[in-house]
């Protein structure tokens, strides 16, 4: 299918600088010119390492061993050099923990609920802190969880402790019951409400937490990817004239990578606060 | 036909043109968003003691928007 836009003005000049527009989509979309725009397959690397088993290594599954490396020197030299008197380190680390304790167990679970889930929360979000911050990284340049399989697995962590807290805490039928019923809606709702809290409970939870996170990061890096691939093509293979949008593109990429590090802490911080508010959810009994 | 003489074809579209649909996808949770946080602004305003309260809710919100924002990203690479 083509979609042609047609026009009648036949000034030179608007027809050169139009035909030089055409030439750098043309150049943007086609294969024949320098410029290679990312595509889907930055995400799906070949095979390094052990190709062909179930082991298989690939650049992402790299990049997920050295930020799980990093994250646990990080928390290593936190806790051995920890004193009473904080110093910059430590107080860094601190303030991450102590932030995922009180401004999202806490402020979601209340105080004394939140003790239990502290743990499974913070874990959660310093290691999707430090699976994101993977993006922008020069050298490895792509998130970890940009990938389904980290933030499916994720997602299922999130699934299983939220239906094992409602469990836990109301009894199989008094979590279902809790959870498909909700009460103080007159009984013939229930069969259009009851099929929508199951899909909502069972399904649509668990699937959005794994795909928004997925899909955040693979926006990030295709957006970084642009710019920088962008600045290569304008100062080194554009036209004379051109080299000037390199300079845009560069701050461009400068700007995006300032916003992917807002991005993957504000996607960690969603992660976490909506498994606590799924897990209060479920562990709270309705009057 | 003077008329025909004289049009240039200014840009043509090759590959799906659904992927126009993807772009339009973005609209309604950009709305979404733009609601979601000035009423949270406005909330904050009237009554800045609550601003923690409100701002926790606003990005449970936010989270539940941007997801189908993002549905229309995943299409796009999902169905070319």
């Amino acid at each position: 299918m083509s979609a042609v836009t047609r026009s009648c003005g036949t000034a030179d000049d608007s027809e050169n600088a139009l035909s030089s527009l055409a030439m750098i989509v043309s150049r943007a979309t086609g294969d024949g010119g320098g410029f290679h725009a990312p595509t889907i397959g930055d995400i799906f690397p070949g095979p390094i390492l052990f190709d062909g088993t179930v082991f298989e290594i690939n650049r992402l599954q790299i990049v997920r061993f050295v930020a799980a490396a990093a994250l646990i020197v990080v928390f290593v030299i936190a806790a051995r050099r920890a004193t009473l008197v904080p110093g910059r380190f430590q107080n860094v680390v601190e303030m991450i923990l102590d932030f995922v304790r009180v401004n999202v167990a806490e402020e979601i679970l209340g105080k004394e609920k939140a003790s239990k889930f502290v743990a499974l929360l913070t874990t959660m979000f310093c290691a999707i802190l430090m699976f994101n911050l993977m993006g922008i990284v020069p050298g490895l340049n792509v998130a970890a969880t940009a990938l389904i399989g980290l933030p499916l697995m994720l997602a299922a962590w999130t699934y299983v402790s939220y239906l094992s807290a409602g469990v836990r805490e109301l009894g199989v039928g008094g979590f279902l019951k809790n959870s498909l019923f909700p009460p103080g809606v007159p009984p013939f709702l229930y069969v259009l409400l009851t099929p929508v809290e199951f899909l909502q409970v069972f399904i649509i939870r668990p699937a959005t937490l794994a795909l928004r996170l997925m899909a955040n990061m693979v926006s990030g890096h295709l957006m970084l990817a642009l710019c920088f691939s962008a600045t290569q093509y304008f100062l080194f293979e554009a036209a004379p004239a051109m080299k000037g949008f390199g300079a845009l593109t560069v701050v461009g990429a400068l700007i995006f990578t300032l916003f992917e590090v807002f991005v993957a802490t504000l996607q960690a911080y969603i992660f976490v606060i909506l498994t606590a508010v799924y897990i209060n959810l479920s562990i709270e009994k309705e009057h | 036909m003077a008329l025909a003489e004289t049009t240039t074809v200014l840009a043509e579209v090759s590959g799906n043109i659904a992927t126009i649909g993807y772009g339009l996808a973005v609209l309604g949770p950009g709305i979404g968003l733009g609601i979601l946080i000035g009423k949270t602004v406005e909330g904050i305003a009237r009554q800045p003691e609550v601003a923690g309260q409100l701002r926790t809710t606003m990005f449970i919100g936010i989270g539940f928007v941007e997801v189908l924002g993002l549905l229309g990203l995943i299409t796009g690479f999902l169905f070319k």
